[in-house]
């Protein structure tokens, strides 16, 4: 497939879905539902009331604290748990239990302890992100090749220079992976703990157009801006894949 | 022996098996020494267990019974004054030729660092591959990128667990006769375990011959022929075939019109 095939084939199908939408809600006279243009008005009318620029920057900011705090402490938990094999009998069992449960399910007592404030989504983010991050940066280590370690050893590095120049470089591939899995779920439970518990951003902005005057075009404009975001965000964490340090350990990438 | 680095005596190593009381005996009381500066090649039918022993002397495993002296201490652990070199190649993949060059060289000044990694790049013929990463490089040329960071970290002993098997023949060849090149200029004592004949002859000053499991050496092959070796001289072939009738094989291919016509009268 050529270069000009790869973009012009979804562009298309992209358009299609355009043309389709806007006969539906034409055919089926819709007062409620918007067509693809109200939305881009929608958004337009956003950008110009000075709200879009300060939902979206109030999601991100949210993920960012959430997914960072869970990377500073996934990452290495993870590989900790990786290594020691008591410690990893210890805690797996409770990392198991407490990785069923649904975000959306803590937002009670979120509320509980932080309130309508920003922490509240903070925490459920990093609740959402810390698991996978954990259980990724856990499965890099038992899956990795030992001979790295026992070479690192015969040049006598100690624990902490085996941790951070030989365990974690040798799993930071599958982290990324683990990452951009965590980050992608971060990005779905923002939405639903802003829809809740505080009153600005892109799931605010969602449930806020229906229950203030059943402003459809407001609520589509909101998810489409939500799908481009998490697009962005993913095609970020990809970018990552590509450094010298890490692209050995994806099959696709290596020449 | 007084003078020798490496000194086995009666060793021995168990594994517990797959069923629960069941024990694998691996080792049954190997006995050996080797000298300072000397080339050792430790060849033996595949899973003899050749390289478990070259591992219980790297101090990667611990033997079950009897003693591992190097350099007149009982063996603990692995040592950076002696390095192992994996058959499965241990070189790592998210550092640059250069830096896997230099990893055992951490407590050197920079200068005095870059300047070993510059030599020991050139004397395994990497010179212009210093950037590349191992993903880049051919399986060859990742071997020599370890022979090298083993090479650079100067150690007295080299242990070398089949580092060319993965290798195909003519990269082989070329790897022995660098290998024996760089053995002469830097005088490290090898420990090298095959399971190709050809090889250990063509490299070793001794060749241990290893028997199946539970395996001991069976025989201490001296090969004192001159280097370069020639692969058609008498001595060679007579050093090789006495390697292969004490691992109990016949050099030749296919049955014999003899043993045809007896097992079909």
């Amino acid at each position: 497939m050529n270069r000009a095939t790869k973009i012009l084939l979804p562009l298309g199908v992209a358009a299609i879905a355009l043309v389709a939408w806007h006969c539906g809600v034409r055919l089926l006279r819709s007062d409620l539902f918007p067509t693809p243009l109200d939305v881009v008005r929608g958004i337009v009318e956003l950008a110009q009331a000075g709200l879009l620029l300060k939902y979206i920057v109030a999601s991100l900011f949210r993920v960012t604290w959430g997914f960072g705090l869970a990377v500073l402490i996934g990452v290495p938990l993870g590989l900790v748990l990786g290594w020691y094999s008591r410690f990893y009998a210890a805690l797996n069992p409770l990392l198991q239990i407490l990785r069923p449960i649904s975000p959306i399910a803590w937002i009670p007592l979120a509320i509980l302890w932080f309130g309508v404030t920003d922490a509240a989504p903070i925490f459920l983010i990093f609740l959402a992100s810390v698991f996978p991050i954990t259980v990724a940066s856990c499965a890099a280590v038992h899956n990795m090749q030992p001979v790295y370690v026992r070479a690192a050893r015969n040049f006598g590095l100690g624990t902490v220079a085996l941790f951070r120049q030989v365990i974690f470089r040798a799993c930071l591939p599958q982290i990324l992976t683990g990452l951009r899995i965590a980050l992608g779920i971060a990005w779905l439970v923002v939405v639903a703990a802003e829809m809740i518990a505080v009153n600005s951003g892109l799931g605010y902005l969602i449930i806020d157009a229906r229950n203030a005057g059943k402003r459809y075009d407001l609520v589509v404009a909101g998810m489409v801006l939500i799908g481009l975001i998490g697009l962005g965000l993913d095609y970020l964490v990809r970018q990552l894949e590509k450094f010298d340090e890490v692209r050995w350990g994806y099959a696709s990438n290596s020449r | 022996m007084s003078d020798s680095v490496i000194s086995l005596r009666d060793v021995w190593m168990t594994f517990p098996g797959k069923r629960p009381g069941e024990q694998i005996h691996v080792l049954e009381s190997v006995n050996a020494d080797i000298a300072r500066g000397e080339f050792v090649c430790i060849v033996g039918p595949s899973g003899c267990g050749k390289s478990t022993l070259l591992n219980i002397v790297g101090g990667f495993l611990t033997q079950t019974r009897g003693e591992v002296i190097v350099e007149n201490a009982p063996v603990t652990g692995p040592d950076r004054r002696r390095i192992f070199v994996f058959q499965e190649n241990g070189v790592f993949p998210w550092l640059t030729v250069a830096d896997n060059i230099g990893f055992g060289l951490r407590d050197l000044p920079a200068d005095q660092k870059a300047a070993t990694v510059a030599h020991y790049t050139e004397m395994v013929g990497l010179s212009g591959f210093e950037k590349s990463y191992p993903c880049e490089l051919s399986g060859g040329m990742r071997q020599r990128v370890e022979i090298a960071r083993a090479l650079a970290a100067n150690p007295d002993i080299i242990y070398m667990d089949e580092p060319f098997g993965a290798l195909d023949f003519i990269t082989r060849l070329k790897m022995r006769a660098d290998l024996v090149r760089i053995w002469q200029t830097e005088k490290k004592t090898i420990l090298f375990v095959t399971h190709d004949i050809e090889e250990a002859v063509q490299l070793a000053d001794r060749v241990l011959v290893m028997s199946r499991r539970p395996a001991t050496i069976q025989e201490n092959i001296v090969i004192d022929l001159p280097r370069p070796r020639d692969l058609d001289s008498r001595g060679y072939l007579e050093a090789r075939d006495r390697i292969f009738k004490v691992m109990g094989m016949s050099l030749k291919i296919g049955a014999t019109a003899g043993t045809t016509a007896s097992a079909n009268p």
